[in-house]
């Protein structure tokens, strides 16, 4: 189970959170402008990166606030936590590859 | 042998394969009992450990259970036999050894349905056809229903069943009793049973034996299979696909076919690929042996629970996906905690059995639970994967669908649906309801 570090509440189990995938994705400004293949692409296709990925996790069974993690999907490591609407934190150049 | 690290090395010592030339050995009653004369000592090894040829026509990267089974009906059905397998550890060490071995084809959707039957079908001639015992044991698989919703859900998945030529039953919660007598049908139980769908033809099949029965097939028809040959980068010429940079050296292909399953999005990035497919971890458990207590397959998809009991008497158990991505082939306890509660709701009689070993792998699921089997934007590239939590199942189904796309440069009819493409026509084959979590 991972131990998550809540903006707002601090270190919790990871049974309080919901996790919302892939962070970072904008919404479309004109989303009747786009193209089918960008609209598939805003909605289906994911980085799914193996290594540092910047991804949305909830904490729905607290404060009930969104906010983004840089956690490593091999090692399951937790690399950094940050607010909504913030730009993901440099991890220098070996641990922030591929975010 | 040019291996790097010295498990592969050793791996390789103990399994040198068939020599070049060497006909395979057909298996019988009269070859077992001959080479009982010599206390099989001189079995012959399965298949042979080539080094890689410059070229290929056809290398299929990922030696699992569907890239072997591609590779086997790449050289039986449409005679291509210059083809390599490149697998980047052993053969069927991901998700072909992990998955709880359950074989079915009850699946809603016209398209599903086809080529999954199409894959119960193939499964049912398997061992004869390939000379191998993959264990087929058609027990019977029953999916539950605990509330109004499944119970709908069942009796339509039943009838379209039947409209597709798929055998499928309804049973109500006694015909469940009596099908399954140790499992709880109480009324007061927190998910009751009040009925299931039952497919006879469903039930399991040895994982490892799919795996190590195509690798044998395929390799006695010329493959080469190559182990400890990890891809690094796709070869590409102005949107042809030109071969493969690997761990043992560059290998030129006319054809390069992915099926890399947990891998796909890391595979497919090599050639600038994007997919829809997201890497999960899901877990399984088996117990302690116990006597036989369980002669079906029971999966609930509301309480996320599956269990079968193994020749060897493990009952065998599968919990859901992890929510969060990973690849990391582990998953979190409470995922078992929770899949367990559910088991024990159902099955009060397995309350004090112990379990023996976890252990979990990575799936790719796509957005819609559908595969995608399907030629890309690079000419020559093709990709199969996003089987998600129920790939097993469809092994030889998948590597028969796959082998004619390939080989032909076009779908055939069975998987021209599931296409890549179709995340942006829309038509989607959404399976997440019928298929459920428990695959």
């Amino acid at each position: 189970m991972l131990y998550i570090d809540c903006p707002w509440c601090g270190k919790r189990n990871e049974t309080e959170f919901h996790y919302g995938g892939e962070a970072h994705i904008a919404r479309p400004e004109d989303p009747s402008a786009l193209s089918d293949e960008q609209w598939a692409d805003f909605l289906f296709m994911r980085k799914n990166l193996k290594g540092p990925y910047a991804e949305r996790w909830c904490h729905s069974n607290g404060c009930r606030r969104w906010f983004n993690v840089i956690r490593n999907t091999v090692s399951h490591e937790i690399l950094a936590v940050y607010k909504m609407g913030e730009t993901p934190p440099d991890l220098g150049p070996k641990k922030g590859e591929g975010v | 042998m040019a291996h790097s690290n010295s498990d592969a090395g050793a791996y390789a010592r103990w399994n040198p394969g068939r020599k070049q030339g060497e006909p395979m050995v057909k298996y019988s009653i009269f070859t077992i009992a001959r080479n009982a004369m010599t206390s099989h000592k001189n079995w012959p090894r399965q298949w042979r450990s080539p080094e890689p040829k410059p070229e290929y026509d056809v290398i299929i990267i990922g030696g699992g259970g569907h890239g072997l089974a591609t590779a086997y009906y790449l050289a039986k059905e449409h005679g291509v036999t210059n083809v390599a397998v490149l697998e980047k550890g052993w053969l069927g060490g991901g998700n072909t050894a992990r998955n709880t071995t359950i074989v079915r084809s009850n699946y809603l959707w016209d398209e599903s349905a086809a080529i999954y039957e199409k894959s119960l079908q193939l499964w049912e001639g398997l061992s004869q056809d390939i000379n191998y015992n993959v264990m087929l044991s058609q027990r019977g698989v029953l999916n539950l229903a605990h509330n109004l919703g499944d119970v709908r859900e069942g009796v339509r998945r039943v009838n379209a069943n039947r409209l597709n030529g798929v055998d499928a039953e309804w049973l109500d919660a006694d015909g469940v009793k009596e099908f399954c007598p140790i499992i709880n049908i109480s009324k007061s139980a927190r998910h009751p049973v009040l009925g299931a769908t039952l497919q006879r033809r469903g039930g399991v099949a040895r994982h490892d034996s799919v795996a190590w029965g195509f690798a044998r097939a395929a390799d006695a028809r010329g493959v080469d299979i190559i182990q400890n040959c990890e891809v690094t980068g796709i070869l590409r010429d102005g949107g042809k696909v030109t071969g493969v940079e690997t761990s043992r050296g560059t290998i030129k292909a006319k054809k390069v076919a992915m099926v890399t399953a947990g891998h796909s999005s890391v595979v497919a990035n090599m050639a600038g690929l994007r997919l829809p497919v997201e890497s999960h971890p899901l877990q399984a458990l088996v117990s302690e042996p116990i006597k036989p207590v369980i002669n079906c397959v029971v999966m609930s998809g509301a309480v996320h629970v599956y269990v079968s009991q193994s020749d060897k008497g493990e009952l065998v158990m599968g919990a859901g996906v992890d929510a969060f991505n990973s690849y990391g082939q582990r998953g979190s306890f409470h995922v078992i905690e929770h899949q367990l509660g559910a088991c024990l709701e159902l099955f009060p009689i397995f309350s004090r059995v112990r379990m023996m070993r976890s252990w979990g792998g990575i799936v790719d699921v796509c957005p819609d639970a559908s595969p995608i089997i399907s030629k890309t934007p690079v000419e020559g590239l093709y990709i199969n994967c996003g089987w998600g939590t129920g790939g097993f199942k469809a092994t030889p189904g998948s590597g028969w669908a796959f082998a004619h796309t390939v080989a032909k440069d076009e779908p055939h009819p069975l998987n021209a649906p599931f296409s890549l493409q179709r995340f942006e026509t829309g038509a989607l084959i959404d399976e997440h309801g019928a298929a459920a979590v428990a695959h």
